[in-house]
């Protein structure tokens, strides 16, 4: 604010209000009112006012960097304190800067702390290879142990007994040798980014991210089947595990059905007509909500804008995830049980529209559709397959003055939501110490 | 203490550490049976009718927690004591197989002088 700046400057340079307001050709009742913001200067005034602080015009008129007083708002919305003096943000940036900036780095290295806190977290609780591994060596070990023991206590063990825990040792001893080599190839992965990659969910969306989940190829009115084998046998789907391509062969397949019932041009003209609502393309193209929730998050980003989708089976896993900006997807644990998402499980086919917020993720909340949509002809004797499906927009309320709902705060997963007393909590987080 | 003809059970699924298990205390002179699966584990509860039962946490088909609970909730073997091994070592794994009702905890790996220590604690007991 101008006015705070120019007292600043003159309480700096020990100039008394009378004698400043005397040099820039005002009545000191005037240069208080500036001074307390309650007036707007510009022009003339400034400028006699700037040469009379010896500062360059600018230096009154400019105001702290917009970044950083981003950063602060934000630092204070993650901070869950309602003593921060928010509004003072911006005269707390301009007043000092330097202690600013220092609070501004505090906070960015914070969230990364988090971030990567949450990954191991992740990892170390539910990353079912790591535990599979520990398990085989730590097995391998208790055997060798008790065996080897009984080899050297017993007096007088019979032969066929010492052949047969030699052999038992020899045996143990080579799943040893297996599992350790495993787990130091795992571990030693770990600081490498590309193997984050471990399960053939995580390949298979790590191939669709790679190409921003649209597929070129199978948008063309000539796209078959081969098309599909055509990118598995290319250099990305070569690297991919036997399993995991037999996924993403279901997941193109499924691309392929959507792109010939819904194709490229036509939806992109529809979406240009009647904007991205699903419930309105639903109805023009007579296509269920569940394929227009795929065929928007499946459309070149460049024209409709950052789409995610999240979709779980009827156990609550995640069989397909594509993040957005604001709302994170968790990799190996189980999502937040408030999610939309889940809510529409007991009602397939009616949809749900709600404005939600990742606590911990974002101020600006975003937009989530959701239905479940039965996967296959209904029948006696055999369990209903559905597919809950939940599509994740940027929130238009600014943008279309549609009238306001209520925003529900909502997590990425349990361990590392900061949300106290949350009803739907299945374990202790993380952050709940307010790390 | 005399422990001939007592009845231990052992429900375990790595075959190794069954054979070198049942060596221990079979030498001990307990009577040891085995079984390896998780999902008929209780039948061999019943059918066995053992003094003391060591039970593996991680095992094919039901957890060692879930058949700790059957065990528990059967009136015949309520009173049995049940020893849990684990894999794993955490304290939340402990409290676990506490609260579901083991007498006492073991993480592998474990030497066989413990081993036996616990078991005839156990039975003594």
């Amino acid at each position: 604010m101008i006015g705070t700046r120019i007292r600043d400057r003159r309480l700096q340079t020990g100039t008394r209000q009378s004698e400043l307001a005397r040099h820039a050709g005002i009545s000191p009742s005037y240069l208080n009112l500036i001074e307390h913001n309650r007036r707007k200067i510009g022009g003339k005034t400034l400028l006699k006012l700037a040469e009379a602080l010896e500062v360059e015009p600018s230096l009154l008129s400019e105001g702290a960097d917009a970044a950083l007083v981003a950063a602060l708002y934000e630092a204070a919305a993650t901070s869950r304190r309602d003593d921060a003096d928010l509004d003072r943000a911006e005269d707390f940036a301009e007043r000092f800067p330097g202690w600013a900036r220092v609070l501004a780095a505090l906070h960015e290295r914070n969230q990364t702390l988090e971030r990567t806190i949450e990954t191991l977290t992740d990892r170390l609780s539910h990353d079912p290879f790591l535990a599979d591994s520990l398990h085989e060596v730590l097995s391998a070990v208790t055997s060798i142990r008790a065996t080897s023991s009984i080899l050297v206590e017993t007096d007088a063990l019979e032969p066929e007994w010492q052949a047969r825990f030699h052999r038992n040792i020899n045996e143990d001893s080579a799943r040893l040798t297996d599992g350790a080599q495993i787990l130091v190839r795992y571990l030693e992965g770990a600081a490498d980014r590309a193997a984050e990659v471990q399960s053939p969910q995580d390949e298979m969306h790590a191939f669709l991210a790679t190409r921003d989940f649209h597929t070129p190829e199978l948008e063309r009115r000539t796209a078959g089947p081969r098309d599909i084998d055509g990118l598995l046998q290319g250099a990305d789907g070569q690297a991919l595990s036997a399993p995991a391509q037999s996924l993403t062969r279901d997941v193109l397949l499924r691309y392929l059905a959507d792109a010939q019932a819904l194709p490229l041009r036509g939806f992109l003209s529809r979406v240009q007509e009647v904007g991205m609502r699903p419930d309105r393309l639903a109805e023009v193209t007579g296509a269920d909500l569940a394929r227009v929730f795929r065929r928007l998050a499946a459309l070149p980003p460049d024209s409709v804008g950052p789409v995610g989708l999240a979709i779980c089976d009827p156990s609550g896993t995640l069989v397909f995830r594509k993040p957005a900006p604001g709302f994170d997807m968790p990799r190996l644990a189980g999502a937040c049980a408030l999610w939309p998402l889940y809510q529409v499980m007991a009602q397939p086919n009616v949809p749900l529209r709600m404005r939600v917020r990742q606590t911990g993720r974002s101020d600006d909340p975003v937009l989530a559709m959701a239905v479940a949509a039965t996967t296959g002809p209904a029948g006696f004797g055999r369990p209903a397959l559905t597919r809950m499906h939940m599509l994740i927009l940027p929130d238009p309320q600014g943008e279309t003055g549609e009238q306001a709902g209520e925003v529900l705060d909502l997590g990425v997963s349990c361990r590392i939501c900061p949300i106290q007393d949350c009803a739907a909590r299945r374990e202790p987080s993380i952050l709940a110490e307010g790390f | 203490m005399d422990t001939t003809g007592k009845k231990v059970l052992l429900i375990e699924d790595e075959p190794n550490i069954i054979e070198a298990v049942s060596f221990i205390l079979s030498r001990d002179g307990w009577d040891v049976k085995t079984h390896s699966n998780g999902h008929d584990a209780m039948e061999t509860v019943r059918l066995r009718a053992p003094d003391l039962i060591i039970l593996d946490v991680m095992l094919p088909g039901k957890s060692g927690t879930d058949i700790l609970a059957e065990i528990r909730a059967d009136a015949d073997f309520a009173d049995t004591p049940v020893l849990m091994l684990t894999a794993r070592g955490q304290v939340k794994d402990r409290e676990t197989a506490e609260r579901a009702g083991a007498d006492k905890y073991m993480t592998k790996p474990f030497s066989n002088a413990d081993l036996l220590a616990a078991v005839r604690e156990l039975v003594q007991a």
